[in-house]
């Protein structure tokens, strides 16, 4: 059975369509990631599945549960670190995890925990004493306690430093390791590479494009091509001489590989041309060139989407 | 209770207050109060009346004349030394009184002060004797004064009250206008919703714990009053009710205020506005007897009120029956604003 089923998703604020219409699935054991820039729906999607806020049209399954009207039930089951963590300042982490512990009515080793975390060096530190990516970690860590079936984060490295970011990253491997369906959304590209094993990127409150990266890639992306550095001269030379799919950009001569061969017959007409040409390589697209394609953004350093 | 500020203010604070106001209150007379005169009467020797009718106020220690010199402009005088008490002898006191014809002393006085009421009542109780001594008359009428109350009461015993009400007030509202707006702010209350925790057990445990409080402070306070100020204390079971039923209004209270704002900002102001005219007027730090009628009138609405009163009538007077309907109409006030701030606290969005 599937954790999450969403169907016809919908949810407006006033004329503003927050989540318009979407549906998708997510299997037990998957790391499934929501990617899109900011306001493009994900919190509010998430938020719905967690049963914080209401929907405004279509269903919702979470672990087999409507997460609105059964999220106390839910809730025992999932673990989540909603948008922005934050805790009581006079708490420490090992505190933090006992009370939690005592919310949830179970037994848990607080050290094990913050070391599965790796916050095992801060465990006596007041809460308003930890860095942000401390912060981040204790959210994950507060999201294990009650042994979830289904862990909820939302953007959870977002404003951490890269080496903060890494961190998190470790520690969502190691939950994927042991099994558990994780929710993510990010406006990473990077993160949602290194993490998910499908993603869906949204925009405008749509689902514009899901799958596996490879899916995704195959689908959407260009495919391989070979790149010389060149003149235009010499993609015209290639555009009169082969079948073959050129493109000229800024000194560059691209050639797609559609079949096996290819490569070859683009290098022997290179070499016959007689145009002086350089710097060999094969490229493809990576997500981030398919997201800047679909959603007309672009991204910041760090594969942040804006 | 990991905050330092948190401790001071539910704890220390209405201590340090105690210690100041049983120490303005409890030091005994403040002295007696300074009344300027002008004697206009310049009859000469030990027979100038005027001179005898200073004698005797200046003999009642309640008064203190003070004779301004004749040159001088008498209301100049007055408002230069800060004063508005004053009494001015006619020329011809000595003549008249002894002629017997009617004859007035003027007094100045500042409706605003205070301190003239006690000064006049003085005034003319000399004014009155020596009326009778003209007539040679005698005095048929008495008046044999008792204190209403049947033990001695000390200022500190209605204080102790006060103070319980005051932390009982104070403690809970800030925090809980403080700690609502701010787990708004910062969503901890969404977070807390993701547990199995729900709304009503957490403001279960604030209640609690602001009763744990209060009972902290409530001993604190009457272990102070009684060593500090020799206070009386009487301990009764019926202190119990309001020790819970009071900290439970104000968390609800306080809840309210919190959650209904917007911010922490305007969470504070609006507690602020809530909070400080019901702090003083309650009659926590003097009994509202002293306000105006329309101010008392005013204390009623305030829930404060009838705390401070139903501690006062269990803890100075062990007056059971009225401390019953205080109880009563605190606990009627917590139920709705209980029930209000049930309505209003919001664990998760829509």
């Amino acid at each position: 059975m599937p954790s999450i089923v969403a169907d016809s998703l919908l949810k407006s604020y006033g004329g503003l369509k927050a989540v318009d219409d979407i549906s998708f699935t997510v299997e037990e054991g998957e790391v499934f990631s929501l990617l899109g820039p900011n306001g493009a729906g994900k919190t509010t999607t998430i938020e719905i599945l967690e049963g914080l806020r209401e929907r405004g049209g279509g269903s919702v399954s979470v672990l087999g549960l409507d997460p609105w009207k059964q999220g106390y039930e839910l809730h025992k089951k999932t673990g989540i670190i909603p948008q922005g963590f934050r805790f009581f300042d006079y708490a420490t982490p090992r505190e933090a995890i006992r009370y939690y512990a005592s919310l949830f009515d179970v037994k848990v080793d607080a050290d094990q925990i913050l070391k599965q975390v790796i916050l095992d060096d801060a465990a006596s530190i007041y809460y308003n004493k930890l860095s942000g990516g401390q912060r981040q970690k204790l959210g994950l860590a507060l999201a294990l306690v009650n042994n979830p079936q289904l862990v909820f984060l939302d953007e959870p490295t977002t404003g951490l430093d890269p080496q903060a970011r890494r961190a998190v990253w470790e520690v969502i491997r190691e939950l994927k390791k042991s099994n558990r369906t994780v929710l993510l959304t990010t406006h990473y590209l990077e993160e949602a590479q290194v993490l998910a094993d499908r993603v869906a990127i949204m925009n405008h409150g749509k689902i514009i494009i899901s799958g596996t990266m490879e899916e995704i890639l195959e689908r959407e992306g260009s495919g391989e091509r070979l790149e010389v550095k060149g003149p235009e001269s010499l993609a015209n030379y290639l555009r009169t001489e082969t079948k073959l799919k050129v493109e000229y950009k800024d000194g560059s001569v691209s050639v797609l590989m559609e079949r096996p061969h290819d490569a070859l017959t683009a290098l022997t007409q290179i070499e016959q041309s007689g145009i002086e040409w350089r710097g060999l390589a094969t490229k493809r697209d990576t997500l981030e060139d398919i997201f800047v394609k679909m959603v007309g953004g672009s991204t910041k350093e760090a594969g942040e989407v804006v | 209770m990991r905050s330092r500020e948190g401790v001071f203010f539910s704890l220390v604070f209405p201590v340090i207050l105690m210690l100041i106001f049983g120490a303005i209150f409890s030091g005994g007379s403040t002295g007696p109060q300074r009344l300027y005169a002008q004697n206009l009467d310049t009859t000469p020797g030990p027979g100038n009346v005027g001179t005898v009718f200073l004698g005797v106020l200046n003999q009642t220690s309640a008064l203190q004349v003070v004779l301004v010199p004749n040159g001088q402009n008498f209301t100049q005088y007055l408002s230069s030394h800060s004063s508005s008490d004053g009494i001015v002898i006619p020329a011809n006191f000595t003549s008249d009184y002894l002629g017997r014809r009617p004859v007035n002393v003027t007094e100045y006085w500042n409706p605003t002060a205070s301190t003239d009421q006690e000064v006049f009542g003085i005034v003319s109780g000399v004014v009155n004797a020596f009326n009778l001594q003209a007539a040679h008359g005698t005095a048929i009428l008495g008046v044999h004064t008792q204190s209403a109350t049947l033990k001695n009461y000390k200022y500190i015993d209605f204080l102790i009250p006060g103070l319980v009400g005051f932390s009982i007030l104070t403690a809970p509202m800030f925090a809980l206008v403080n700690i609502s707006s701010q787990y708004k702010r910062d969503k901890l209350f969404k977070q807390l919703s993701l547990t199995p925790l729900t709304r009503g057990e957490w403001l279960l445990s604030k209640v609690i714990w602001y009763v744990m409080i209060t009972i902290l402070s409530f001993i604190l306070m009457t272990v102070v009053g009684i060593y500090a100020f020799g206070a009386t204390v009487a301990l009764s079971l019926y202190l119990i009710p309001f020790l819970l039923i009071g900290p439970f209004l104000f968390v609800s209270l306080g809840m309210l205020v919190g959650t209904a704002s917007n911010s922490p900002d305007s969470a504070a102001v609006v507690g602020n506005l809530v909070t400080f005219p019901m702090m003083f007027l309650s009659g926590t730090f003097f009994p509202i007897s002293i306000m105006p009628m329309w101010l008392q009138t005013v204390a009623h609405v305030f829930p404060l009120f009838y705390v401070v009163e139903g501690l006062n009538n269990v803890m100075t007077y062990r007056n059971f029956g009225p401390a019953t309907i205080d109880l009563a109409v605190i606990f009627v006030i917590a139920i709705v604003i209980f029930g209000l701030a049930v309505r209003l606290f919001k664990w998760r969005e829509d």
